[in-house]
């Protein structure tokens, strides 16, 4: 018995190394599967409670324009949420063990989004710095190796770069504005740089997941190589803004290629991920409190499905 | 109660041509929930004209482990395509 699994985990291996994509009835082991519930769902709930903090500025947008595209962005984070849900699913979990999961804090999501959103400007870093980061992770993850996550994200990336460009362009549009509001762009960036960074989890060597996630092909690049390309990427856009990135450490090296970049507070990172950040309480109140008064929703819809059916069923007999 | 809704399969057709593809699934208690929440979640760009939804449980799907047996017969059988049969080059048209 034992043989016959290291023979299909030889063959599995072989074909991840071959390129192949890994779908839903395949043989995988048993850790591949867990790795994926746990990163597919991780990533759901990220995209589900980070419409919270964004939801927060839809009925104070200073424009109509503004509104309607910041409602169009947090609806396209449900529609998010829900491709990922789908593919975690093919995994042999429900969606209510994964709801339950986030609900019961067991599950995790992206730290970013236990803070809060204090000023309109907030929404444009957001736009700018969040989904900028998340968009080179996930433009890494269109070649993942699990077929549904991979295509799952190849959707989500086609979407995602109208929010990067909307929230960038509430930044230079404030930053053109009046001094009070070009402050208001720079407190946004110097709020949320730091944070940002972290999104991209803890350095090469601290991480755990690393190894087996590249050898699996799960990701493909390392998280100081994402962070380093979030960062190439993102200082000359600070530099149109005309804002400045709080790090006296950041500079440019002709050597590497590539920016210098500060130390990172990671005592402040785990402490947000173990749920002591700004708003971690709120958000999961938020979510729990929301799925609780739908219930009468989600159940009157069954009933009345059940009622059309039995009907159906009387009127064809 | 506590009593999941359904999972649907959703398929949409982009436009006039082409046929319905798979594009993924999603919950909902009856079709008429199914097909408006297939526009809402996969079409807010308009990626199609027209979906199908269809409840998973349905589907009967191959198995992959028997695929070597399954898709075997089609292997052996090279004289289904064209290149199989030798002809000269000078023959147009064919």
């Amino acid at each position: 018995m034992k043989d016959s699994t290291e023979n299909l985990e030889i063959e599995f291996q072989h074909k991840i190394d071959q390129g192949y994509n890994i779908e839903p009835k395949d043989w995988m082991p048993e850790k591949y599967r867990k790795t994926h519930i746990r990163q597919i769902s991780q990533h759901a709930h990220s995209e589900i409670v980070g419409m919270l903090p964004e939801g927060n500025w839809i009925t104070r947008a200073p424009t109509l324009r503004r509104k309607v595209a910041l409602l169009a962005k947090v609806q396209d984070e449900a529609g998010h949420g829900l491709y990922l849900y789908s593919a975690t699913e093919t995994l042999g979990i429900s969606r209510d063990e994964l709801i339950e999961q986030l609900h019961a804090g067991k599950a995790k999501y992206s730290s970013i989004f236990n803070y809060p959103t204090l000023t309109w400007a907030d929404i444009g870093a957001i736009g700018w710095l969040v989904d900028g980061a998340a968009i080179i992770n996930q433009v890494m993850l269109t070649r993942t190796s699990y077929g549904p996550y991979a295509r799952a994200m190849v959707r989500i990336c086609k979407e995602e770069s109208f929010h990067q460009r909307q929230g960038y362009e509430i930044m230079l549009t404030l930053c053109n504005g009046t001094e009070v509001q070009k402050q208001m762009a720079q407190d946004a960036l110097s709020r949320w740089w730091w944070p940002s960074l972290m999104m991209f989890g803890p350095t090469d060597a601290e991480s755990t997941h690393t190894e087996l996630s590249m050898k699996w092909k799960i990701k493909r690049k390392s998280n100081d190589e994402l962070r380093q390309q979030f960062i190439d990427n993102t200082v000359p856009q600070a530099g149109i803004l005309g804002i400045t990135i709080p790090d006296k450490d950041l500079k440019w090296n002709e050597k590497t290629g590539h920016y210098d970049f500060g130390e990172i507070d990671w005592e402040e990172f785990w402490n947000v991920v173990k749920g002591n950040g700004p708003c971690n309480k709120q958000r999961l109140d938020a979510r729990r409190s929301a799925y609780e008064k739908g219930a009468w929703v989600r159940e009157a819809a069954s009933q009345y499905a059940e009622k059309q059916r039995n009907k159906e069923f009387t009127e064809a007999n | 109660m506590k009593k999941e809704w359904p999972i649907w399969e959703v398929f949409i057709r982009s436009k006039n041509g082409l046929e319905h593809r798979h594009v993924g699934s999603l919950h909902a208690a009856d079709s008429k929930m199914a097909l408006e929440n297939a526009r809402d979640v996969y079409t807010r760009r308009s990626e199609g004209i027209s979906i199908w939804v269809v409840e998973s449980k349905h589907i009967t799907a191959s198995n992959p482990e028997k695929s070597g047996e399954l898709f075997e017969p089609a292997k052996d059988k090279v004289y289904r395509h064209p290149t199989f049969y030798n002809l000269p080059d000078e023959l147009k048209h064919m």
